[in-house]
C-alpha cells in the first residue's frame, strides 16, 4: 500500500484527521527545510506539502510569491528539492511528502526523469497547481508506474461532472481550495466548506484535504470535523518571512502554530 | 512534415496545435474557461454576432485600414515593394482594438460588469479601457512597474479613460509578470469578471479566438492584395510579441503556398548576448500562462527576465500557434535588435512621414533587409501594427532629450 493510503487509513482508524503544513523548499536557506520537516512531524503534522519554488507562481499570493523568490534567489532546483526529501527520509520512512508545484520546472526534466528522481528520493506524490487532469494524460501513467500519487485540486467552482472526472484521475488524496482567490486569501466560510465537502465525497472516493484560508487552531478544528484532512500554508510561511534573518527561531515558530492545531483538531 | 496540414483546421476541441497550447490553469478557472470556449462556440458563427463584430470594426475603429505602397522608400531600398497593412491608423492607434471589440462583446453577452486586462506597451490596456468605457464596464489594467515608467503616455490615458491602472511590482515587473497577477485577480474575481487577454497566448480558448478577432488583419490584407497589387503578396512580415498582430496577418494566407511569412522577435541587446525576448530564435518548449509554448526559461524550468526596446515585444513566451508554425516550417522566425529597430523607425519617419510603434518596428527592420534581396516586381506586406506616439518619450531618451 502507497504511503499517502496507509496514512490515511490509519488515522481513519484512529478517528483522527491529517494535518498537512505546507512551506516552500529552500525558503529562505536550503540547510533550514529538513530540520523544519522533522520538526513538523515532531509538532503532529501527518503529511508534509513541500513547495517547489516556480518564478511565475499565478495561482499563489503574496507571502507565498515572496517564500518562492527567496528560495531561488540562491538557485533551488528541483534536484536539490528531491534532495531534501532524500535527506528526511534517513531519518523518516512514515511520513508522507507531496511535492506541490507548477508543471514547468518537472517539463523540463522530462516526466520519465523526474517521476523516476522522485520516486527514488521517497516522493509520494506530487501536485501541480496549473495541470488539470484534461491536460495529465501523458504524466499520469508515467507518475503511476513509479508509484507516485497525482494529486488534483477541486475548487469551489468545479462542476459536479468535473468532481466525477478529477476522482478517478486523482489518487492519495483530493485537494479542496476552499475558496476563489489565491493562497493566502481571506478566511474561508466553514458552513460553505461543509456543503461542499459533502458534495464531493457523493461523487469521488478519494480522501479529502481542504486548504487556502487556514490560519489558526479555531480554523482547523472547524475544517477537521468535515474533511479528512486540514492543508495549512501562508499562515507557516509567514513565519519563516517573519524570522528569516533569525532561521534558527522558524522551527519552534511553526511548531507552535502545529501543536496548537494538532491539539485542537485532536479534541 | 511530408503533408501539409489544413491550417484552418486548428487548434482540436480542446486548444491544442499540436504539442502546443491546451489549457494549463487551476482548477478554480477551469469552468469559466469552459463557460468561455462554449459562449465563444455558440456566438463565433451567429450572424447577428458577426454583424455587430463587423459594425464595430466599421465604424468605431474606422476599418478597412489602408494597404499602402511606401513607394519612396521601396524605391530607396531598390528591392521588393513594400506595402504596409495599417494597423496604426485604427482608433486607439493599434491592430490591439479589433480583439479587445471582439472580447469585450462576449464580456456583454456573458454579463460580466468587470473586465481586466494585462499590457505591455500599454496599447491593449487603451484598448480595453477604450470599449469599456464605451460599454460602461468597470476597467482595471494590470501594468509592469517598469512599463508603467517607460510608457507613461499610455498609463494616462487609460486613466482619462476612466480606468484604473495597477503597477506590478513582483518579479521583472514588466508584462509577464502583469499577466501574473492578472490571472491572480481573474481567480479571485472570475465571477463577475471578464478577463481580455492582449495576445494570441494564455489557456484555451484565448489563443483561438483572438486569433480570430484579428484574422480580419489578413483577411482585407489579402483582397487588397489581389485588388491593387493584381497579386498575393511574396512575403508577409509582421513582429511577434504574443504574436496577435503576426498571426492575424498570416492565418488568410496560411493555405497559400507561395506565400512566404516570417515573424520577427525581439533581439534586444543581440541574441548572442542573452538579453533578448526571443524564445521562438533561442528558447525551448515548457509550460507558462495557461499554454505549452516556446519560453525562455533557465535549466530549471524557471523564466528569465527578457530585454527590448520595445515594452510590446518585452514577453518571454509566445502564442502557442506560432511554436507550432515553426516546429512544422510553415512560418519563418528571425529577429532584430533594437538598433536595427530603431533605425527603422527613423527611416520610415523620414522616408514616408509615418511614425511606427517601436514593436512594427521590428518587423520594418527585417523587411527592409529582405526587400534588397527580392526584385521589384516582388511584394512584401509589412504588418505596421501601430503608432510611434506613445514611444516618443523612449526614442527621446535614448537622443538624450528630456521633456
Ligand atoms: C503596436 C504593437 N505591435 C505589436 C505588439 C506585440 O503584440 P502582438 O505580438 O500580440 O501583436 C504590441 C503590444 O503591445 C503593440 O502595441
Amino acid at each position: 500500500m502507497r504511503r499517502i493510503e496507509r496514512c490515511f487509513e490509519r488515522l481513519a482508524g484512529q478517528n483522527r484527521k491529517a494535518l498537512i503544513p505546507f512551506v516552500t523548499a529552500g525558503d529562505p536557506q536550503k540547510e533550514v527545510t529538513v530540520p523544519l520537516m522533522h520538526a513538523m512531524v515532531e509538532a503532529g503534522a501527518d503529511i508534509i506539502e513541500l513547495g517547489v519554488p516556480f518564478s511565475d507562481p499565478m495561482a499563489d499570493g503574496p507571502v507565498i510569491q515572496l517564500a518562492c523568490e527567496r528560495s531561488l534567489a540562491h538557485g533551488t532546483s528541483t534536484l536539490d528539492v528531491l534532495a531534501m526529501v532524500k535527506s528526511f527520509r534517513e531519518s523518516n520512512s512514515d511520513t508522507p511528502v507531496v511535492l506541490m508545484g507548477y508543471l514547468n520546472p518537472v517539463e523540463v526534466m522530462g516526466y520519465e526523469a523526474f517521476a523516476r528522481a522522485a520516486a527514488e528520493a521517497g516522493v509520494d506524490g506530487v501536485l501541480l497547481v496549473d495541470l488539470p487532469p484534461e491536460e495529465a494524460l501523458e504524466v499520469k501513467p508515467i507518475m503511476d508506474e513509479h508509484a507516485l500519487d497525482l494529486i488534483f485540486l477541486v475548487a469551489p467552482t468545479t462542476s459536479d461532472a468535473r468532481i466525477k472526472l478529477i476522482g478517478e484521475a486523482g489518487s492519495g488524496y483530493l485537494y479542496y481550495v476552499s475558496l476563489k482567490g489565491v493562497t493566502g486569501s481571506a478566511s474561508l466560510n466553514v458552513e460553505e466548506v461543509a456543503g461542499r465537502v459533502e458534495t464531493i465525497r457523493n461523487l469521488a472516493k478519494l480522501p479529502i484535504g481542504v486548504g487556502f484560508g487556514i490560519k489558526d487552531a479555531e480554523s482547523a478544528q472547524a475544517v477537521s470535523r468535515v474533511a479528512d484532512g486540514v492543508v495549512v500554508g501562508s499562515a507557516l510561511v509567514n513565519q519563516v518571512d517573519k524570522h528569516q534573518n533569525e532561521p534558527a527561531a522558524i522551527n519552534q515558530a511553526i511548531s507552535d502554530i502545529l501543536s496548537a492545531m494538532r491539539t485542537a483538531m485532536d479534541t | 512534415m511530408s503533408e501539409r496540414p489544413d491550417f484552418s483546421a486548428f487548434p482540436d476541441a480542446r486548444g491544442h496545435f499540436g504539442p502546443y497550447g491546451g489549457c494549463f490553469v487551476s482548477e478554480t478557472l477551469m469552468g469559466a474557461l469552459d463557460e468561455l470556449k462554449a459562449m465563444y462556440e455558440r456566438l463565433k458563427d451567429d450572424p447577428q454576432f458577426r454583424a455587430d463584430f463587423d459594425y464595430d470594426l466599421a465604424h468605431y475603429v474606422g476599418r478597412p485600414s489602408p494597404l499602402y505602397l511606401a513607394e519612396r522608400w521601396s524605391r530607396q531600398l531598390g528591392g521588393a515593394n513594400i506595402w504596409l497593412k495599417r494597423e496604426d491608423l485604427n482608433h486607439t492607434g493599434a491592430h490591439k482594438v479589433n480583439n479587445t471589440i471582439g472580447q469585450a462583446l462576449l464580456a456583454k453577452h456573458m454579463g460580466k460588469p468587470r473586465v481586466i486586462a494585462e499590457t505591455g506597451a500599454g496599447q491593449h490596456g487603451v484598448a480595453t479601457a477604450t470599449v469599456a468605457a464605451r460599454l460602461g464596464l468597470k476597467c482595471q489594467v494590470y501594468m509592469g512597474a517598469e512599463d508603467v515608467e517607460r510608457q507613461k503616455l499610455n498609463v494616462y490615458r487609460m486613466k482619462l479613460l476612466g480606468a484604473e491602472v495597477i503597477p506590478v511590482t513582483s518579479g521583472s515587473r514588466t508584462l509577464k509578470d502583469a499577466m501574473n497577477e492578472a490571472m491572480r485577480d481573474w481567480v479571485t474575481s472570475v465571477d463577475d469578471t471578464f478577463y481580455i487577454i492582449g495576445t494570441v497566448a494564455g489557456p484555451h480558448p484565448y489563443p483561438q479566438l483572438v486569433r480570430d478577432f484579428q484574422c480580419i488583419i489578413g483577411r482585407e490584407a489579402r483582397e487588397q492584395s489581389l485588388k491593387q497589387a493584381g497579386q498575393l503578396p511574396d512575403a508577409l512580415v509582421a513582429c511577434v510579441g504574443g504574436g496577435s498582430n503576426a498571426i492575424g496577418l498570416f492565418h488568410p494566407f496560411l493555405n497559400d503556398e507561395s506565400v512566404a511569412m516570417y515573424g520577427v522577435e525581439a533581439a534586444g541587446d543581440g541574441i548572442e548576448t542573452g538579453r533578448h525576448a526571443a524564445p521562438l530564435s533561442a528558447g525551448r518548449p515548457g509550460v507558462l500562462h495557461g499554454n505549452r509554448t516556446y519560453l525562455m526559461e533557465d535549466d530549471n524550468g524557471q523564466i528569465i527576465e527578457t530585454h527590448s526596446v520595445s515594452a510590446g515585444l518585452d514577453y518571454p513566451g509566445v502564442g502557442p500557434e506560432h511554436a507550432w508554425l515553426k516546429d512544422v516550417g510553415r512560418v519563418q522566425y528571425v529577429a532584430a535588435n533594437d538598433n536595427e529597430s530603431l533605425a527603422a523607425f527613423r527611416e520610415l519617419t523620414q522616408v514616408e512621414g509615418i511614425m511606427p510603434a517601436l514593436e512594427s518596428s521590428h518587423a520594418l527592420a527585417y523587411a527592409r533587409k529582405l526587400a534588397q534581396t527580392m526584385s521589384p516586381e516582388q511584394n512584401i506586406v509589412v504588418n505596421l501594427s501601430g503608432r510611434g506616439d506613445k514611444d516618443i518619450l523612449t526614442v527621446a531618451a535614448i537622443d538624450g532629450i528630456e521633456f
